[in-house]
């Protein structure tokens, strides 16, 4: 067994463990939503609305929304499961194994694994998980195991399915130290950017919620209530998006630097540049979204939703199916 | 603040709107608040983000010119209507160009009163203090040791602010002294940076690139290029070129040498590297020896030269009936796969009895399909043969028409060889010679290299290397740019900028409590930690103990009301 088959043997493994914090996760999920159905209703009533914050400082909530806490505000404390550790430390482990399977590629390879669609796959979900569980350490946001397990799990399913290809040495036009730079700077882009991603779709589904409780209306997804209102779902959002963003714009500016030396010019519209520049104005737009009256909330959320959606369609389409001088997915 | 009046931060809109009669000079002026609101500018940058898109799904004039070509073959109703829209040119196209024009100008239009503002908000004070602190973000209080000076408190967290940095004034004339500061202006001087330089990597992409060029130039080894105007194969100067900024230095092609894989199977005869080995005379210099690969430009004579393709370039002799040399060159032939099977054409338009065309197939290592056919096996030299298909007749070269050296036009030929014509196309190994057709004459596929032993073919046929050779004098700048942006980007989404207030109130039994409070301009997290943090350093820095306990969790969230 040479080190590329114990690379591919990491992996699969790590998908395993993925999977079993996948389920760890839900399970909790679905403790939550009984928690809530336990609490009396009336209780659940008064957490929401008397946010207490919202009422003593009555006006400075507005002022000071921007600079809300990390803190979990969710309408209903809800403690830690034993599903939950268990989820966290599943995936924990499933990480290392995903790292070691990533490290062990490269070896094999002796170049940084990140050379054709199939590494891209494997160390793009690898900084996700590494955004993830770095974030973790500054806010609580295990509610959002099931989601990010579940993303990781989906696209490292593809990779090894589709798009696996065995380890070749780097054509001449990939041999560059911008090639290192450039796209584990994108890789990291991108898992900053899963993360806001992640937040904004629970953050919308939340705002829904609030609405709903706020007119008095029967709730779905009941878990919803244990997890941070959607203010506070919309500033962690924005931060992940704002660190995405700024290892974007290095993304797109190294590339071009990276495109000048190889190529002789620093930009051509070529279509993977023209997918790269499409993200960023995206998410420029997300930011001045924010700054918008009448767009923060949802319709900012939407944005970031439609910027990571642009950066999966950059990965899985362009990559494969545009023509272009990019043609390094090695299928 | 002169943030665009649709910042959030903005006061909102009064009640009732009063529309006044709009005057020609009041339409220009509501016209223009509109186009540098913060709302043109999200849905401009939305609308940029859309339009960039066809670009990506048709193929574009500017990077794949042959792709648009097909394209009109393939759809030859759809493209013309395509082409009416520019959809061949998106990112030159006028509604491209217009999207991306009303944005700059909105834009400029946008950061020129707010830098007016910053600068002004630079050398203002901070303001007033607030009365109420307990409805600011942090608040906290500790409680003074009896016999503690309100005015000196205030002073001693003035001397703590200033030294961290915070622009601070002090309000101590009344009964409650307090001190009011502000940091993080650096915040608004960053994100004006970062919208300036935008305009700044706009104007010299538009307008510096146009004191330069670009020119492709092919070179067989051996050839060399002096970098003339009409030396190029192919020309496209910016609009400001002026030919005479070319410097007339020499480039030779010495050598090209192609390395394969040949250890790991499942990547057996990919290349791993280029070498074009060049030799470089510039005016008044001696020759230089050095090379180029891709991914590592060399800069000679002002210019930049760049690898960007190579295949082979077979030697192709003709002689007439009585063995004099009509024809002799190097012919580039195209590359059609990874394994180098390469296609090219030979004309010879004098010195026969009629006008000689023929189509080459390279096979630089051949093998033959079940069917028959022909195919490359690998990309080296280990068993070349070289197919011509030969036609004679009218090469249509006299008509004024330019064409291409690549493409034969057969129309107003026959063809001799191969394909239908019943006779098998003419097959050569390095150093061999066949009889044309009808007794034209004689065709030799030249050995580059004669003295090798038998059997060596890695020499036999020499390799050509396509260079593109450009200038940009802008590309520094953009460059320089783009720094700015990324700077600018940092400091305005990291810096936090906030307001900070330290207050010393009297109580009524005439003990002084301090008071702390923040507000935040602009997201920042870190604000209820900093409050607590400057609480913590001033009341220990000038008291002993600490009487009260009124102290916010480290990340409490959410303001602190105490008492
Ligand atoms: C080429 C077009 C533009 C791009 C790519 C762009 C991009 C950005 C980005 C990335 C930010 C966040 C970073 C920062 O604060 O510096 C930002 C902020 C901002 N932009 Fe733009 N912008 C553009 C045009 C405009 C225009 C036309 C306006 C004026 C209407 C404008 C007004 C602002 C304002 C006020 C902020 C601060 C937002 C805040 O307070 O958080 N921008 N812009």
């Amino acid at each position: 067994m040479n080190l590329n088959d114990l690379s591919i043997l990491s992996l699969y493994s790590a998908m395993g463990v993925y999977m079993l914090a996948f389920i760890a996760f839900s399970i909790d999920l679905a403790r939550r939503s009984s928690a809530v159905d336990a609490a009396p209703a009336a209780a659940q009533f008064a957490a929401t609305a008397g946010n207490p914050t919202s009422t003593e400082s009555g006006g400075t909530r507005t002022l000071t929304r921007i600079s809300a806490g990390i803190a979990n505000d969710a309408a209903m404390p809800y403690g830690r499961s034993a599903s939950l550790r268990v989820g966290v430390s599943l995936t924990g482990l499933a990480w290392a194994l995903h790292l070691v399977a990533t490290v062990l590629r490269g070896i094999a390879a002796e170049r940084v694994p990140w050379a054709n669609m199939y590494e891209f796959a494997m160390i793009g979900t690898l900084l996700i998980m590494t955004v993830f569980l770095t974030a973790l350490t500054r806010a609580d946001l295990r509610f959002l195991g099931t989601f990010v397990t579940g993303l990781v799990l989906i696209l490292l399913g593809i990779a090894a399915l589709r798009y696996y290809v065995e380890i070749a040495p780097l054509p001449p036009a990939l041999q560059s130290v911008w090639l290192v730079i450039h796209v584990f700077v994108a890789s990291l882009g991108t898992g900053y950017f899963a993360l806001g991603f992640a937040l904004s779709a629970v953050q919308l589904i939340q705002f829904r919620r609030e609405r709903l409780v706020a007119e008095h209306r029967p709730t779905r997804l009941r878990f919803l209530a244990t997890l941070p209102s959607s203010a506070t779902l919309e500033n962690l959002a924005y931060r992940s998006n704002i660190i995405g963003f700024v290892l974007w714009t290095f993304t797109l500016i190294a590339g071009s630097v990276w495109a000048e030396q190889a190529w002789g010019r620093y930009w051509g519209w070529d279509t993977k540049e023209v997918w790269t520049f499409i993200i960023w104005v995206i998410y420029a737009g997300y930011i001045h979204a924010r700054a918008t009256r009448g767009w923060r909330g949802s319709r900012s959320a939407w944005l970031s939703i439609i910027g990571f959606s642009a950066v999966l369609f950059n990965f899985g389409i362009v990559n494969v199916f545009f023509t272009g001088l990019h043609s390094y997915s090695g299928l | 603040m002169s943030r665009p009046l649709d910042h959030h931060d903005s006061k909102p809109p009064a009640d009732g709107v009063i529309q006044p009669a709009l005057d020609f000079r009041g339409w220009l002026r509501w016209f223009w608040r509109q186009l540098t609101s913060m709302r043109t500018a999200l849905l401009l940058l939305l609308l940029l983000a859309i339009a960039a898109v066809p670009g990506s799904l048709v193929p574009q004039r500017s990077s794949d010119p042959n792709g648009v070509t097909q394209y009109f073959t393939d759809n030859p109703e759809l493209a013309p209507a395509l082409d009416s829209i520019q959809a061949f040119d998106v990112y030159s196209s006028a509604w491209f160009s217009s999207i991306y024009l009303l944005l700059f100008i909105s834009l400029i239009g946008c950061v020129i009163p707010r830098t007016r503002h910053h600068l002004q908000a630079l050398r203002a004070k901070p303001p007033k203090t607030p009365a109420r602190l307990s409805r600011l973000a942090g608040f906290t209080t500790r409680n003074a040791p009896a016999g503690t000076d309100a005015a000196a408190a205030v002073e001693s967290a003035q001397h703590l602010l200033k030294s961290k940095g915070y622009r601070v004034a002090l309000f101590d004339a009344g009964p409650e002294p307090s001190v009011s500061a502000e940091r993080g202006y650096l915040r608004e001087t960053g994100n004006l940076v970062f919208h300036l330089a935008l305009v700044g990597i706009l104007i010299t992409v538009g307008f510096g690139s146009g004191y330069g060029f670009s020119g492709q130039r092919v070179l067989v080894e051996g050839q060399s290029f002096v970098n003339t105007l009409l030396a190029y194969d192919s020309f496209n100067p910016g609009r400001f070129f002026n030919d005479e900024s070319l410097d007339p230095y020499k480039l030779t092609l010495d050598s090209f040498d192609v390395e394969y894989e040949t250890q790991n199977l499942s990547a057996y005869g990919q290349p791993v590297d280029y070498i074009a080995g060049v030799t470089v005379t510039e005016r008044e210099r001696s020759a230089q020896s050095d090379e180029v690969k891709v991914n590592a430009p060399l800069r000679a004579g002002g210019t930049d030269i760049f690898l960007l393709g190579n295949g082979y370039a077979p030697t192709i002799t003709v002689k007439d009936p009585d063995g004099t040399i009509v024809f002799t060159d190097s012919i580039p032939f195209l590359p059609q796969d990874s394994n180098l099977t390469s296609l090219g054409v030979v004309k010879v338009p004098d010195g026969l009895a009629e006008q000689l065309g023929m189509i080459g197939f390279l096979y630089p290592t051949q093998a033959e399909a079940k069917s028959g056919a022909y195919f490359s096996s690998y990309p080296d030299l280990a068993y070349p043969l070289l197919t011509l298909n030969v036609f004679s007749g009218d090469l249509g070269l006299d008509k004024g028409v330019p064409t291409s050296v690549y493409a034969l036009t057969t129309d107003n030929m026959t063809q001799l060889t191969g394909g239908t014509t019943g006779s098998k196309s003419l097959e050569l190994k390095p150093g061999e010679t066949q009889q044309l057709p009808n007794g034209l004459g004689t065709v030799t596929f030249e050995d580059a290299d004669p003295g090798a032993k038998s059997g060596d073919f890695s020499g036999s046929v020499l390799r050509f290397a396509s260079f593109d050779i450009n200038r940009d004098p802008a590309q520094g700048w953009v460059l320089l740019f783009s720094v700015f942006v990324l700077l600018g980007l940092l400091t305005s989404l990291f810096v936090p900028r906030r307001r900070v207030w330290v207050r010393a109130a009297r109580r009524v039994d005439g003990s002084i409590r301090l008071e702390y409070a923040g507000l935040a301009r602009g997201d920042d997290p870190a604000l209820e930690a900093a409050v607590a943090d400057l609480a913590d350093r001033h009341s220990a820095a000038f008291t002993l103990p600490i009487t009260s306990t009124e102290k916010p969790k480290s990340h409490g969230g959410q303001s602190n009301e105490s008492q």
